[in-house]
């Protein structure tokens, strides 16, 4: 089984693994990063999205072996204590119910408040509107991103 | 080391170390000291104190994103007199202190729990009061608590409640408590954030998928796809050449492959040759299934669920009649987090970590497979990634306990999505036939309803909403047929009434528009014996601005429903723009009685909207020949942010006792919707989910 070397939240991070196992089941089963969660397990939900290079990507349907050599970000990395601008956002709206598809959200809401400083209610729809929610707090999910985009103008941002 | 202590070892320290919330496993009594942790002292069974001032309070329900970690907290503070900012909280295990029958179902949590969890946090009070006046040597009328201090009234000296607890926990508890009258509330009434939230933001929140220990296999199990189907034989020599797999065992409902990891168990299922023998219920189809529904209807009769006055007759002296027919399909539950269970059955014992909302449940199934007592069966409560319903039935639960029993370690059974969805127990399909008599005023007189539906629970569950409604006529049946083909049904986020308030409210309003009535101004007057839903409808009213000018192209339907212990009135204001719905804005009034978080009510109710809009918009399961099928979400959609409408939520003042809050507002959403529609457009909507042409 070849060993596929990344970057993990900053660390190098190196893993045996089948190289068509998916990124998600790596990172949750083999490293025990538990944070990025299974919800559909074909890029349905948004429930396993963490960062790759930067960008936002499903977890779920990337083989690890697609990430040789990349930076991946995941909950866990986002920020130190919770310090992130969607971060703060999130806590200050009281976004979470149960939680589940909360990481996702997360990952996905702080991708576009890094490509798009104050975002339109209309951005705020086409990032967000593959995350899945079924406990309904997508009206929080909405606020709490305009005022991250308010938390990172103040000066909140990393 | 024992397995409290590896519990300790994969207990994520992430949670712990972030601060604020630590809800994590129970850790029995006798081995706190050994664990190094600071003792406690038990006051009771929900609240404990530490020497180092730390009030845990253990919440004998399950969070399921309800808000019941809050909510119940915020019972056992308000008489307990602690410092909220430094309150911890932890899922205890099964105990008889905690009632027959631990679990959170029917939005029961709060109603349940009230009076109970005050009294508790009362008489923690009143033994930390007595301690700390037999330390001064005074009487405890010269002491009083607050913010986790207890004050001596004439030296104001103060003792905190750690330096109290030891003393506090040997002395008997004190019963009948007076307990707070509401206008001395402090904490009850007050938007409390919820005390889960920064957990669930930086991902340290554990749930029931997390759960992880040294030497866990992951399991996954190839079910028979028709519904009571039986295994017959199986090769799984492809599936153990699968790297990581490790096992393949049968069980009772299918063939579980154990790996390494979860994928290297998905690919092993994928390498299974399974034979089934998929038994009776491969005959069912939904077309012949909605069939039988119409013939048992049609020759009358059923099971009489209400009956007053002569509707027969009344219907034949009525100056207008009409009939209508209403359909709903089955609908999945879909939580986010898939269903999934640990389990570790051992010679003498059987340990079960889940999701779930039936730990007495979890109990039972494990003392059921494993042939132990039922109290050598330990429970751990984890967070729930929605429940819905689905997470009361023990059967993924049981699945684990008979993969560990057989292969002798732990192991996790995690379902895919696809599992989910074709092998749920559903909210079960309904067909609903009206008949409505309207006086020479145009006011109803008579109204008949016969549901056929198949009964779980007893038959209240097909006809609630109806039978059971807030309305008054004076001539008023309802009839049910239980027809059962042998799909799995089960409770579903408002159970009957999330097919029956569509159903009565849509058929209320139809006879409305017959009579030439405005839609409210009907209500009022069949609701005179509901003064709880008549105040939440002329709230609904006022702030909706019924009866008032609307943007052009826009209109507003109501609905009203009384279900566990609560009374909403919803209205939805929409508009039909080339055969495309948006829904702009929902207004919801709520009688909840004595609300306990304003701002839990109204993530409820936010919520229970969006669970039964998706069902109004887009869910349906359908069935050909015994099977499922339906996937996955993109063949079982749901309401994404851009399909969501503003959400207002207004309450109705009341001291009366607390109705329930998970479950309310599901069942009105899609009648206000439909209402709006036909106000919009004149096109009655009488099967869900709303179809493009039924709007074209």
């Amino acid at each position: 089984m070849p060993a596929v070397k990344f970057t993990l939240n900053g660390k190098p991070q190196s893993v045996e693994a089948v190289s068509a196992m998916p990124l998600l089941w790596v990172l949750r089963d083999t490293l025990g990063m538990t944070g990025t969660k299974f919800g559909c397990g074909m890029s349905l939900c948004g429930a396993c999205t963490v960062h790759i290079d930067g960008q936002p990507v499903r977890s779920c349907v990337t083989p690890v072996s697609a990430v040789a050599g990349k930076k991946v970000t995941t909950i866990e990395g986002l920020s130190t204590e919770r310090s992130h601008p969607i971060q703060l956002a999130w806590i200050e709206e009281d976004v979470p119910q149960c939680g589940y598809c909360q990481s996702g959200q997360i990952m996905t809401a702080a991708a576009l408040l890094a490509k798009t400083g104050n975002p339109t209610d209309a951005d705020i729809d086409e990032a967000m509107r593959n995350n899945i929610c079924r406990c309904g707090t997508y009206e929080e999910i909405r606020k709490a991103i305009h005022r991250a985009a308010d938390i990172q103008r103040a000066g909140g941002a990393r | 080391m024992n397995a409290v202590l590896n519990r300790r070892g994969f207990l994520r320290t992430g949670a712990a170390a972030a601060g604020g919330l630590v809800v994590g496993f129970y850790i029995p009594e006798h081995t706190k000291a050994s664990a190094g942790l600071v003792a406690d002292s038990k006051l009771n069974a929900w609240v404990h104190v530490s020497s180092d001032d730390k009030v845990t309070l253990f919440i004998h329900k399950a969070e399921m994103g309800q808000g019941t970690v809050t909510s119940l907290s915020m019972l056992l503070a308000e008489e307990l007199e602690c410092d909220w900012a430094r309150i911890h909280t932890e899922f205890p295990g099964i105990s008889r202190e905690y009632g027959a029958n631990q679990g959170v179902v029917g939005s029961q949590s709060i109603r349940s729990s009230f009076n109970t969890l005050r009294q508790a946090g009362a008489s923690a009070r009143e033994m930390l009061i007595q301690a700390a006046a037999q330390k001064w040597g005074v009487d405890k009328s010269q002491c009083r608590a607050e913010n986790s201090m207890v004050i001596n009234t004439a030296t104001n000296a103060r003792l905190s409640y750690g330096s109290l607890a030891d003393a506090a926990a040997l002395l008997p508890t004190p019963t009948g408590v007076a307990l707070k009258t509401p206008a001395q509330y402090k904490i009850i009434g007050k938007s409390k954030k919820r005390l889960d939230t920064p957990s669930k933001t930086d991902g340290s929140a554990t749930f029931g998928i997390d759960v992880r220990m040294p030497g866990l296999l992951y399991a996954v199990i190839e079910r028979c796809p028709v519904f009571g189907g039986k295994v017959v034989e199986f090769d799984a020599s492809k599936a153990k050449a699968v790297p990581g797999v490790k096992n393949v065992v049968q069980v009772s409902t299918g063939v579980a492959v154990v790996a390494e990891n979860t994928w290297a168990a998905m690919e092993g299922r994928r390498k299974l040759t399974v034979k089934f023998d998929e038994g009776a219920v491969a005959a069912f189809s939904t077309p012949g299934i909605t069939q039988s529904f119409i013939d048992a209807v049609a020759p009358g009769g059923g099971v009489s669920m209400r009956k007053d006055g002569d509707a027969a007759a009344a219907l034949a002296g009525a100056a207008k009649k009409l009939d209508a027919v209403y359909q709903t399909p089955y609908l999945a539950h879909a939580p986010m987090e898939p269903l999934n269970c640990t389990a570790w059955v051992k010679a003498d014992s059987c340990e079960i970590w889940a999701s779930t909302q039936g730990q007495s449940t979890a109990r039972a199934v494990g003392a059921r497979i494993t042939g132990l007592p039922p109290e050598k069966v330990q429970v751990y409560t984890e967070y729930m990634g929605g429940g819905f319903g689905r997470r009361a039935r023990e059967d993924y639960m049981g699945e684990a306990v008979e993969i560990s029993k057989t292969i002798g370690g732990p192991v996790k059974l995690t379902w895919t999505r696809e599992d989910d969805m074709q092998h749920d127990a559903y909210r079960p399909a309904s067909y609903c036939k009206f008949s409505g008599g309207l006086d020479a005023d145009g006011w109803p007189s008579v109204w008949t309803t016969a549901i056929a539906c198949t009964a779980f629970s007893g038959n209240a569950t097909a006809v609630e909403g109806i039978h059971n409604g807030p309305y008054t006529l004076a001539n008023f049946q309802v009839d049910y047929h239980n027809i059962n083909p042998g799909i799995p049904v089960s409770y579903w986020r408002s159970v009957g009434y999330s097919q029956n308030v569509f159903f009565g409210e849509s058929f209320v309003d139809e006879m409305a528009h017959a009579g030439g009535k405005d839609p409210v101004e009907l209500r009022r007057r069949l609701l005179a014996k509901s003064p709880r839903v008549l105040a939440a409808l002329e709230l609904a009213a006022e702030k909706a601005g019924w009866a008032k000018p609307l943007t052009a192209g826009h209109a507003l339907g109501v609905s009203v429903a009384n279900n566990i212990g609560s009374n909403t009135a919803q209205i939805a204001e929409v508009s039909v723009t080339n055969g495309k719905l948006k829904i702009h804005r929902v207004v919801c009034a709520v009688d909840c009685g004595q609300v306990v978080n304003p701002a839990g009510v109204a993530q409820q109710i936010e919520s229970g909207i969006t669970f039964g809009l998706s069902a109004a918009l887009k869910g349906g399961i359908t069935i050909r020949n015994g099977r499922v099928e339906q996937n996955n979400f993109y063949d079982y959609d749901v309401v994404r942010i851009d399909e969501m409408p503003k959400v207002e939520v207004y309450l109705v003042p009341s001291e009366l006792a607390p109705g329930g809050m998970g479950e309310a507002s599901t069942p009105g959403i899609a009648p206000a919707v439909c209402n709006a529609i036909f106000a919009a457009t004149g096109k009655r909507i009488r099967t869900l989910p709303i179809r493009a042409e039924d709007l074209a």
